[in-house]
């Protein structure tokens, strides 16, 4: 399991939490996991709708992905379309 | 199996052309049958009664005349519809929007519903039932609402993103903000500041088939819905939820779709024709009239925005703010939030921040439209950039390819992109031959620039191999605009086989697993892949029969050109075994032949777009003819160019109607005034010219054959570039859309007063 | 319910009676009653043109006509149009141009295009246009059905 750091997009700022934050997780669910663990807060996001963006590439539904090693990650909302 | 979804180029035998359509004779034949088109025995009439009043407390219905109506079968209120929706805030406003929960919200809520043996009967039934409200004060424009003064919709509203939260409701859901970098500094560096606002107005998607479907629902809690929808599956979940059913046993179909453009993306009519046949154990049929459609569907948003750019003489952006106020209708959204992710998102601009506030009216609860939210801001930043573009005395053109984005560069949103095609349309619109046409009296030109993320999601799709080898694929994403001939040339591409030998139809609930709705313009990307999938599965097969026929191990067989052929010397007097050949053994070498995927479509690649606008404003009547129009976009790999065309011409159109004429015009009484075609103006063939395409293919590396989504992109650049074409030919910068003949002409009397 | 009224009419050359109250239009009376769905309705006011039929070999909206006056006339829809199998040039034309995206307004725009022809065979794009602006369509842009009717237009000359 590697270290990375994973920023939130601006709408998903958790409390006065720091914009980019390091992180030890392999997948989007492990990633969650860990995220929620330190920040309790964030459920009401993912609730809502989040999309994680690694390395530009969007995911909205697959938590199984994995993430690679020195992966740019961004947590957004989760857009649909018309 | 797994697959590997990244792009591989290649050279395409089927993909890439011009196939006509499979289920075109059905259509020019009239057989086609859409939402209103079915019928059941015993089938009653659904029809809704609506508020007239845009905020009203209900204290009273009373249906015990229209219940003793001769024919009058079941009659409904928010009493049938429990709530099941357990603490999902989301579920509860759909459940509230489809049948008024004690209090209206907007003109046209639906407050009781009835089913009767025919229309004339439930006409005059909805006349019996008797509504008693009490009037409440109430909203329709984004901006009168998010006064302090303004009538309150909900009292459990407190504005989210705000520190500290507000003590006192508001009708401020949610305020966002997002960019990076320092503005103040960015603004410090610039040349030119412009600071502009823009509003643009409510529109609908304005399909031409309304809300339509037939329900059924038996005793022992199973039910079929036949429903025109852009995702049954979605509609399943949804109305099982709500009705309390168990979602295997109801079964939805979609029938043709007449049309959605997002605005068949939720339920409306569904739960509530569910609700009348679950009472009256008949089939019930529910159509909406085009008036409710206006009044009672899902509109977008009506906007209010404002916009501070600043620029260097060389034409750089040194810094851009946007704030942009988005109402949802009466029920919260996060159609603001949207609109902020897209604003700057064509352009790099070191310096970018966007704030959007999402606010409630009453207003009728707002659903998506093609790209929704993005054309509203791109209005508003097209707009600016151009008159930033004339301060400091460049090209259009220029000034954007200046602060283009490009692989690599930090979306507003966050992430870096990947490989995307605006610089791209930008380039092949500055040497398209439209930039030197020549124009003339009382003509402009404009050009303006879009976006649309795409989206993939979960696909299922089903490939059988028939003994005669043809092939039946059956996929789960409704069929809107003709994806059906790209899904059997992708097929007829994986196999190696005639494009003519497969037939594609959409599966119902119960035939397959879940599929995501067709928005997003996911539909031929995400099915699109599912099918190479699962056509590579049933590959696999094909070879493991073929290996058994020939009696050699399977690792000595390819398949190739629609054939396996036994590789290696050993094997060299083999003759090749066609799809055909092992088809018709099917049933001796291990039974039928299929292939089947289920994913979650990723990596949807974005689409960019830029548009070339020639108008020609009669300034005698402000009234703007579009002479000439010109769509670039990047489709990563068309796989049927006449449907990508479609794509881009319709969008652009729809883009037009906005830009020109279209809008929700509500009376002071807080009613809707223009709920018909006749005064809610579409264009018409006579207003159009020829809609000139050209398709870039920039292939999106995270699909086998590049595509990237293309339906929604082209509706976001038209009311920029509309609008700059307006300055061009009268020097008039309008902010305000649409740009109707009465306001073009009062913004011309205005120029030439002084 | 009011007393419904026997109508006696011809539809796509076929003999047809129906019993349809009198406030019914042609529109409902042709779908629910003679079951020839398509016709569409898209607005019910005469607006939009997805219920186009022509009556006595004029172009009429039939949501702004009554079922009851059809009785002794003519009636033609887009049901009528392929004959003995073989599609109409506007038929072909559409599917060839790929003029119809969600194809809900396909049956209207091929019956008031027909009758364009009919009358005039040879129209010039602007002709075409004005022809059809009666006939709303969401999808296309209108784009590749005015190509699809100049393609058709062409065909049926060189047929002459």
């Amino acid at each position: 399991m590697q270290g990375m750091q994973v920023s939130f997009s601006s709408m998903i700022r958790v409390g006065d939490g720091p914009e980019t934050i390091h992180v030890r997780a392999s997948s989007i669910d492990e990633l969650m996991h860990a995220l929620l663990l330190r920040y309790p807060d964030l459920q009401g996001h993912i609730d809502r709708g989040v999309a994680v963006s690694i390395n530009g590439q969007i995911f909205r539904d697959d938590w199984t992905v994995t993430i690679p090693e020195d992966a740019e990650v961004y947590l957004i909302p989760r857009i649909d379309g018309g | 199996m797994a697959h590997d979804n990244r792009y591989v180029d290649k050279d395409y035998k089927v993909v890439g052309s011009r196939y006509t359509r499979p289920d075109g004779i059905d259509k020019v034949t009239g057989k086609a049958r859409y939402g209103a088109d079915a019928s059941a025995p015993g089938g009653l009439v659904g029809r809704v009664l609506r508020s007239p009043h845009p905020h009203a407390k209900i204290l009273k219905i009373d249906t015990a005349k229209a219940e003793k109506l001769q024919g009058v079968k079941a009659i409904i209120t928010c009493t049938d519809l429990p709530d099941l929706t357990n603490g999902d805030q989301g579920m509860a406003h759909i459940l509230e929007n489809c049948m008024a929960r004690g209090r209206a919200l907007y003109d046209g809520h639906a407050v009781a519903a009835v089913a009767a043996v025919d229309e004339q009967i439930a006409a005059k039934a909805l006349k019996l039932i008797d509504v008693k409200y009490k009037k409440l004060p109430h909203v329709t424009d984004v901006d009168d609402a998010m006064r302090p003064d303004a009538p309150v919709l909900h009292e459990n509203m407190f504005t989210r993103g705000v520190e500290p939260t507000p003590t006192a409701p508001s009708n401020i859901s949610a305020r966002t903000q997002m960019g990076y970098g320092d503005v103040d500094a960015g603004f410090a560096e610039a040349d030119v500041i412009v600071e502009r606002s823009y509003k643009t107005e409510q529109t609908h998607q304005g399909y031409i088939e309304p809300h339509a479907c037939l329900a059924s629902v038996n005793p022992d809690g199973t039910a079929e819905l036949w429903v025109t929808t852009q995702g049954h599956f979605s509609f399943r979940n949804v109305c099982a939820t709500l009705l309390g059913l168990d979602m295997a046993k109801l079964k939805v179909t979609s029938s043709e779709i007449g049309g959605g453009f997002g605005g068949k993306t939720h339920v409306w009519a569904e739960p509530v024709a569910l609700a009348l046949s679950r009472k009256a154990n008949r089939p019930v049929k529910l159509v909406m009239s085009r008036e409710e459609v206006f009044r009672a569907s899902g509109p977008t948003s009506s906007t209010s925005i404002d916009i501070k750019m600043g620029a260097k003489k060389d034409g750089t952006i040194t810094a851009a703010v946007a704030e942009m106020r988005y109402q949802g209708g009466a029920f919260p959204g996060t159609w603001a939030m949207l609109g902020c992710m897209t604003a700057f998102a064509c352009y790099d601009i070191r310096n970018n921040r966007s704030i959007g506030w999402d606010v409630v009216v009453n207003r009728p609860k707002v659903a998506a439209y093609r790209a929704p939210s993005a054309p509203m801001a791109a209005f508003a930043v097209e707009s600016t950039i151009d008159v930033i573009a004339k301060e400091i005395g460049q090209s259009p053109i220029d000034v954007r390819l200046k602060n283009v984005a490009r692989e690599g560069t930090q979306a507003p949103y966050g992430p870096t992109y990947g490989p995307i095609g605006i610089e791209n349309t930008l380039e092949a619109v500055k040497s398209h031959p439209h930039m030197r046409a020549k124009l003339k009296k009382n003509q402009g030109r404009g050009v303006a620039c879009g976006f649309w993320f795409n989206i993939g999601g979960q696909t299922c799709v089903d490939l059988n191999i028939g003994v005669d080898g043809t092939v039946n694929l059956n996929v789960g994403t409704v069929d809107v605009g003709g994806a059906r001939s790209s899904m059997a040339m992708i097929a007829a591409e994986e196999l190696g086989i005639a494009y003519d030998d497969v037939k594609v139809s959409i599966g119902d609930t119960a035939s397959l697993g879940h599929n995501d709705t067709t928005e997003g313009s996911r539909g031929t990307f995400s099915s699109g892949m599912a099918t190479i999938f699962a056509a590579r599965d049933a590959i696999g097969v094909l070879k493991q029969r073929a290996a058994s026929m020939w009696g050699i191990p399977l690792e000595d067989v390819e398949w190739q050109g629609g054939q396996a052929i036994a590789t290696g010397d050993m094997h060299s007097n083999l003759p090749a075994l066609t799809l055909k050949e092992i088809a018709a053994k099917a049933g001796r070498t291990g039974g039928p032949i299929a292939g089947h995927n289920e994913i979650v479509a990723d990596g949807a690649g974005m689409g960019f777009a830029s548009h070339i606008c020639d108008v020609e404003v009669d300034p005698e009547t402000g009234r703007s003819q579009v002479v000439r129009y010109t769509v670039v976009q990047d489709a990563g790999k068309a796989i049927n160019p006449d449907y990508v065309e479609g794509q881009f011409q319709g969008a652009a159109a729809q883009g037009i109607g906005w830009a020109l004429n279209e809008e929700y015009i509500y009376g002071d009484d807080g009613r809707l005034q223009n709920a018909g075609f006749l005064d809610y103006r579409i264009p018409v063939c006579s207003d159009m010219p020829f809609i000139d395409t050209q398709i870039l293919e920039v292939p999106n590396p995270n699909h086998p054959y590049g595509i990237r989504g293309v339906g929604e992109t082209s509706i976001v650049p038209p009311l920029g570039a509309v609008g700059n074409a307006i300055a061009d030919a009268t020097g008039v910068r309008m902010t305000h859309a649409p740009m109707s003949p009465p306001r073009v002409l009062s913004a011309l009397d205005a120029r030439d007063a002084g | 319910m009011s007393k419904a009224t026997l109508v006696s009419t011809f539809v796509n050359g076929d003999a047809v009676q129906f019993a349809c109250p009198t406030e019914e239009s042609l529109m409902t009376a042709l779908r629910d009653r003679v079951g020839l769905t398509g016709v569409k309705e898209g607005c019910g006011t005469g607006d939009c043109g997805a219920c186009s039929v022509t009556l006595d070999g004029q172009l009429v909206c039939s949501c702004l006509v009554l079922g009851v006056e059809a009785d002794g006339r003519e009636v033609e829809t887009v049901e009528g149009m392929a004959q003995q199998g073989q599609l109409h040039p506007l038929q072909e034309q559409f599917i060839e141009h790929a003029a119809l995206q969600c194809g809900i307004c396909t049956p209207g725009f091929l019956v008031a295009a027909k009758a364009l022809l009919e009358r005039n065979p040879n129209p010039d794009e602007t002709e075409i246009r004005y022809a059809l602006a009666g006939n709303l369509c969401r999808c296309t842009g209108y784009d590749k059905i005015v190509r699809a009717v100049q393609a058709a237009a062409k065909q049926m000359r060189s047929r002459r």
